[in-house]
């Protein structure tokens, strides 16, 4: 690979004969070809004599130029005339980008697409939750299709596998509501109303609202991101062929797993947050821990307990539910996938918050405040 | 002018004892092959023989657990897959799916190597060479700029061929590139295969379970069995070898039939 592609003019002939010589090749031409394109001179003759080399895109370029001056091609050994034969015939406009569209139409046109698109994802989760409703139907019409194998792993993912780092994020919030309400509380001399605090904020909200969060950051991005790759691959078609529903074997164990996961998850987040809060007494404000715990038992009434066990499930149903709706509607690319995925997790967490002030309300209404 | 200027004397691939294995299931074990420059040499075997694997240790994307791959002079069992190592902008890949990326055009796939390695190359330039190399490879005009999930099967391989040749390599690797093609589209494949080796010099590895282009294009055929490469020549050479499952390869009624076809296609 010796001799760089250059050009030299020959002034000679009439209109102009440019000589090429060197390489011709895919790794030497760039600098050339820049060259050749803002070229003031016409061209009447090229010469290929002196080219030590050609690749097809050596070749390309003698061909553009050829068209582009209506000039003569010369010089070409058996090889180079190959090759520009080969390239001949396909020039024209080199445009490889997807069209673009202006701006000022292109962003009136995305607002609204994402309006009707609102609309039709609001029709096509209850058209989801409905297939799964009917999967449910028919699968308690056959027992025997359930598919427990299936229910069985997705709680061992979704619930098991979760315990470790819903603990560990229990536990420290437990200590930070601990700690931070001791403070604020220290200036009225209620200290000992850290209990309080702790043992109703962990039951009734935070227990099973963090723990929706985590499970929708850790669940409900798999389902998308599962479900999706299984569309992508035609995997989900295949089912279907065979005549097995993808509804109840692949969204009906994940969405009952998370349902029933969520519930024990969040009351053991909670049950965590506690002791968080029970080892900041011990070590920060004289409660000694078993106090603190018998103190829970007093200060919490049972229907914060309820209060928390009623959300989960529902929490736990509207992360599933996402998860695999987004999941199921990913076609065309792997950007979709992320794109389903990231959907999935927003849409859980913020469904998820919404119906968390709803439930707060509705509670404090009825009395369970 | 010389015409072989740019690629050496030497095979562009030197296998030696190559031993592959997952687990405890081995798929080589000891396999030697040696392919020489200029020619088409077609890989056969069973499913399960491991020609895939073989196409990826050439590659460089599966380490073997023993042996030797020299690549046009590099030897490339001493290297990591994402090592900087000059043979890359050397040899193109087609694998079986096409494997192009989704989020971009067929045009643009095109472009991806030639951005990588030649980043000199001005953007209309690279441009043009991405048109005429999706033209060449027989797409249509409009499939420039179609993403891959708008491709037909056939127009993905097509689209993958043209990412393979961008670079205008020296050695091709193609995994199964007729399987799934109408026989029309295969044909044509094969006869395009044949005209870039002969045109552009190239080196050609093919995996193919396709007996009529094993007959057409292929200068010399390896005959992946018992872990290892039992055979390598022509089909008649092979044949004369007798080893059973060869024999039932090419004189199974497939075998037959692509070989009457091949005799008609030469007495034309």
């Amino acid at each position: 690979m010796d001799g760089a592609a250059q050009f030299t003019f020959d002034d000679d002939t009439p209109d102009g004969k440019l000589v090429l010589s060197g390489s011709l090749l895919v790794s030497t031409i760039g600098e050339l070809d820049k060259q050749l394109r803002d070229l003031p001179h016409s061209i009447a003759l090229i010469d290929l004599s002196r080219v030590e080399d050609i690749d097809t895109v050596g070749a390309w370029v003698t061909c553009r130029l050829a068209a582009q001056h209506d000039a003569a091609v010369t010089g070409a050994n058996s090889q180079a005339q190959r090759l520009l034969d080969a390239v001949d015939g396909t020039s024209g406009p080199a445009e490889t980008a997807p069209p673009r569209v202006p701006a000022w139409k292109r962003v009136p046109a995305g607002v609204g697409e994402q309006v009707f698109a609102a609309k039709s994802g609001v029709f096509g989760v209850v058209g989801f939750f409905g297939h799964i409703l009917i999967g449910f139907g028919s699968l308690i019409r056959h027992p025997s299709r359930f598919p427990m194998r299936a229910l069985v792993r997705q709680m061992e993912l979704v619930g098991v596998a979760a315990l470790p780092i819903i603990g560990l994020m229990s536990f420290l919030i437990g200590i930070v509501i601990a700690q931070q309400g001791a403070v604020q509380l220290s200036q009225f001399g209620a200290e000992t109303l850290t209990v309080n605090l702790v043992g109703r904020i962990t039951l009734r909200e935070l227990g099973v609202l963090m723990t929706a969060i985590m499970v929708a950051g850790r669940s409900g991005s798999a389902f998308a991101a599962q479900i999706g790759t299984m569309k992508l691959t035609e995997e989900v078609d295949a089912m279907r062929t065979i005549g097995i529903s993808p509804i109840e074997k692949l969204v009906i164990p994940r969405i009952l797993a998370c349902t029933f996961m969520m519930v024990l998850l969040g009351f053991y987040a909670s049950v965590v947050g506690i002791i968080g809060g029970a080892v900041v007494g011990q070590f920060a404000l004289g409660i000694p821990f078993f106090t603190f715990l018998e103190r829970i038992q007093e200060v919490v009434p049972l229907h914060d307990v309820w209060v928390g066990l009623v959300k989960a499930p529902v929490f736990g149903l509207i992360v599933a539910l996402a998860g695999c709706y987004h999941g199921m509607q990913v076609q065309g690319n792997s950007e979709e996938v992320g794109k389903r995925t990231t959907m999935a997790v927003v849409s859980a967490i913020f469904a998820v918050i919404v119906l968390d002030a709803f439930f707060a309300v509705f509670f404090s209404e009825i009395g369970w405040g | 002018m010389n015409e072989t200027k740019r690629f050496a004397d030497e095979p562009p691939i030197v296998i030696e004892g190559l031993v592959n294995s997952f687990g405890d299931f081995t798929v080589h074990d000891g396999l030697n092959l040696t392919v020489n420059r200029g020619e088409i040499i077609g890989v056969v075997g069973g499913s399960g023989t491991g020609k895939s694997v073989l196409m990826r240790s050439i590659i460089g994307l599966q380490y073997p657990d023993a042996g030797r791959i020299d690549v046009l002079g590099q030897t490339i069992t001493e290297v990591d897959p994402d090592q900087d190592i000059g043979v890359r902008c050397r040899w193109g890949v087609l694998f079986q799916g096409g494997a192009l990326f989704s989020t971009l055009t067929v045009g643009e796939n095109v472009e991806v190597p030639l951005r990588q390695f030649f980043p000199e190359i001005g953007d209309e330039l690279r441009r043009e060479i991405a048109r005429y190399k999706v033209l060449l490879s027989g797409l249509p005009e409009e499939a420039i700029a179609k993403y891959p999930s708008e491709l037909s099967g056939g127009m993905k391989k097509r689209a993958g061929l043209a990412r393979a040749l961008a670079l205008d390599p020296e050695l091709l690797f193609l995994d199964e590139p007729t399987a799934g093609l109408d026989p029309i589209g295969a044909a044509k494949f094969d006869r395009q295969t044949r005209e870039l080796k002969e045109t552009l010099g190239l080196t050609v590895f093919l995996i193919t379970h396709d007996l009529d282009t094993l007959y057409e294009i292929c200068d010399r055929v390896a005959v992946l069995a018992d872990k290892r490469v039992i055979a390598v020549g022509t089909i008649p050479e092979l044949m004369e070898i007798g080893h059973p499952w060869i024999e039932e390869y090419f004189n199974g009624p497939r075998g037959r039939g692509a070989l009457s076809a091949h005799k008609r296609g030469e007495a034309k």
